[in-house]
């Protein structure tokens, strides 16, 4: 795909939805490189960006065994670059909308690990205080609206998002985050149309990562090209390597382009694949393990990591100084977390309304 | 709540119109999103003629897709609008409870105090309109029953012209029940009333023999009884909630206080009901200044029948409540 493409065609050729296929629609490092910043130091810092997500996540395995988190934990590990891809497409006035499996999406927004681990102990410092955990984090001054656990929940609250935004007549894209699971919900469909009839600034990217918990894609859509049921709707609409972030910045970054532009809601089919269980709780019985295998063959870091050592812009020490700075920045959030003060019980009923609390212990 | 009087009288219809007119003209950031709300004039006629004055971006006509818009309306809210949203009807609202309970009730608490979500969603309810099963129920409790929101229940002209404002003003998500058979009531609205409270249920009628507890759209009804009592010489006394959520606790019990008896009128069925949740309020609070047990009259335990006669059968009626108040104070 060549940047000069028009960006309002609808999707091109999605192959068929099975592991290990290549992008669809575009080829990895074909585009220009982002606006303002030099190439070899970005494609760096996307690397960075993906092995502290990596990082971040296999400590809460660690942390999790050892019974220092709780709840429900879902990994984001192998599909790094969805987030960190599309994240770098997005300005500091656009918003963001999360899923329950959202450490990824968190720290490529500009959370700190400090603030999302501290929440994942539930304590006062963590970026929702302690009261939403690992599958509610939020940061309001990073415009990031959190995490639903809600399979679809979210897009709704994006599709007011981005109408608030047009209706005050700012600049910002709404990106709202789901998986292939929430494209069968009536939420997803109701909110597409509803974004392709306002032409609402959103960026619907579906991450296909061909299971809805335990459910593959073929067992819960009759049709399995995601892009081309959301073309239906009017909008642009691709379907992309998600684990290749070159190529999943450079159709983020067409297609927040052409919101900007005023072409109205553009959706991404990020075709990915989860390496670990769904959940800590899931024996993952429902999936083969040659299958899992050779989307591990796929893995974004590897990729991307091969591709700049090929290309002479890695240098070994200074990916190990990354390496050892980001078990730093984690070791330093987990010990933060671990000293971090408790939400006290007696603040309970705190945020239930905006009024103080003695007005609400009395329904 | 018979016909209008002279020229300055008005309809609930009228009132809510002009208090939606008010906060468009008010407030930039105040509009108005729903099935039908602009070219229609509104399922009940309440938004008539004001997509004219206020144009398409500020009374904005949806698909039907519930969940869609009310969510819609919640992103916005955080995104500093302050979106009034209409659902036809309490029904129809299930199809966004999602939303509501999920999204609205919950994202301030999750985020730690961060979002809240200034949002108002008004919707009918209730029955007596021979509109069957599907059209008809009263399920104020399933919302009253949502830590993070207010559940109002306007039953007067003065509460219908003036209850938006407050809302409006409120940080955080407000539910406001229109009953549908008020729609039509009319009379004259005072010339001194202006913004209401939220936290506070009124006495419509004071008494000092019984009290007659109720909201919406049996607030008539009970006060209808009241006359009937009074010509057999019980002086009742009408309590209209007007707030479901949070419930006036210090109101309930001084009425209930002073008459020592009371009764609980409610069109929603009686299990787990507001009326439910009220009877269990005197009981904690009241329960040694009782002479006799909280009565409740409220509707049958059947989905809202079509035939006029068994609707009626179904609903709370006048005659009902006077016969529960005889029966505590006889």
């Amino acid at each position: 795909m060549s940047a000069s493409r028009p960006t309002t065609r609808p999707r091109k050729e999605p192959s068929a939805a099975k592991p290990g296929r290549k992008a669809a629609t575009t080829r990895a490092g074909a585009g220009p490189p982002p606006a303002g910043r030099p190439e070899a130091g970005h494609r760096t810092d996307l690397l960075e960006a993906m092995l502290r997500i990596r990082r971040f996540e296999e400590r809460c395995v660690e942390l999790y065994s050892a019974a220092r988190i709780r709840g429900f934990v879902h990994l984001y590990i192998g599909e790094e670059a969805v987030a960190v891809g599309v994240s770098s497409a997005l300005e500091p006035e656009d918003a963001v909308v999360s899923t329950y499996r959202e450490h990824g999406h968190a720290l490529a927004r500009g959370l700190t690990p400090e603030a999302v681990m501290a929440e994942m102990h539930g304590k006062a410092t963590g970026c929702s205080g302690g009261r939403g955990g690992s599958m509610h984090l939020f940061d309001a001054s990073r415009r990031f609206y959190g995490g639903s656990a809600i399979v679809a929940g979210g897009l709704p609250l994006a599709a007011g998002l981005a109408l608030a935004d047009r209706m005050r007549g700012l600049p910002g894209v709404t990106c709202c985050f789901f998986g292939d699971g929430a494209f069968a919900e009536g939420e997803f469909h109701e909110t597409a149309n509803l974004a392709a009839l306002w032409n609402l600034p959103l960026l619907l990217v579906c991450e296909n990562n061909l299971y809805a918990m335990g459910t593959a894609l073929a067992r819960e859509h009759a049709q399995t090209d995601l892009a081309m049921r959301a073309a239906s709707y009017g909008m642009p609409a691709w379907a992309v390597d998600g684990m290749d972030v070159e190529a999943v910045e450079q159709a983020a970054r067409r297609a927040v382009g052409g919101i900007r532009a005023g072409a109205g809601p553009h959706f991404l089919e990020l075709r990915t694949y989860r390496f670990r269980a769904h959940s800590m709780y899931d024996p993952d019985r429902y999936r083969d393990k040659a299958e899992i295998a050779q989307w591990k063959s796929q893995d974004p870091i590897a990729r991307l990591t091969e591709r700049l050592r090929g290309d002479g812009e890695l240098d070994d020490e200074e990916l190990a100084r990354t390496e050892q700075r980001l078990a730093d920045e984690i070791d330093h959030a987990v010990t933060a977390a671990e000293r971090a003060p408790e939400e006290p019980v007696e603040d309970l009923l705190r945020h239930v309304t905006s009024a103080p609390s003695g007005e609400v212990s009395r329904p | 709540m018979s016909t209008a009087t002279r020229g300055t009288g008005t309809t609930y219809r009228e009132a809510m119109r002009e208090a939606l007119r008010e906060a468009l003209r008010s407030d930039e950031r105040v509009f108005l999103m729903g099935e039908d709300v602009g070219r229609y004039g509104g399922c009940f006629g309440v938004s008539l003629g004001l997509l004219e004055e206020f144009g398409p971006d500020r009374v904005r006509d949806t698909p039907l897709s519930e969940s869609a818009f009310v969510g819609a309306g919640i992103g916005a809210a955080l995104a500093g609008m302050r979106p009034v949203v209409e659902i036809m009807t309490v029904n129809f609202s299930l199809l966004a409870l999602d939303q509501i309970l999920n999204n609205a009730a919950t994202l301030l608490h999750m985020s730690g105090g961060q979002l809240p979500v200034p949002l108002v969603i008004r919707m009918t309810t209730g029955a007596g309109r021979q509109l069957a099963a599907q059209h008809s129920h009263s399920l104020e409790s399933f919302y009253a029953h949502i830590p993070g929101i207010r559940v109002l229940a306007p039953a007067t002209l003065e509460d219908a012209r003036h209850v938006l404002a407050p809302a409006l003003a409120d940080p955080d998500p407000v539910v406001i029940f229109e009953h549908g058979s008020l729609y039509n009531a009319a009379g004259e609205l005072g010339p001194a009333a202006g913004p209401v409270g939220l936290d506070r249920a009124a006495i419509r009628r004071p008494g000092t023999d019984i009290s007659l507890i109720t909201y919406g759209g049996s607030l008539p009804k009970a006060l209808a009884a009241a006359d009937e009592l009074a010509a057999d010489g019980i002086d009742a006394e009408v309590v209209d909630l007007r707030t479901l959520r949070p419930l006036d606790g210090t109101t309930l019990a001084v009425s209930v206080g002073r008459t020592h008896r009371a009764v609980v009128v409610d069109e929603a069925w009686r299990t787990g009901s507001i009326a439910a949740e009220v009877s269990a309020r005197i009981a904690e609070e009241s329960f040694y200044e009782l002479d006799a047990p909280v009565e409740r009259v409220c509707s049958a335990e059947v989905p809202i029948p079509y035939a006029r006669q068994l609707e009626e059968a179904a609903l709370p009626q006048t005659a009902d409540i006077v016969a529960a108040a005889h029966r505590a104070v006889d």
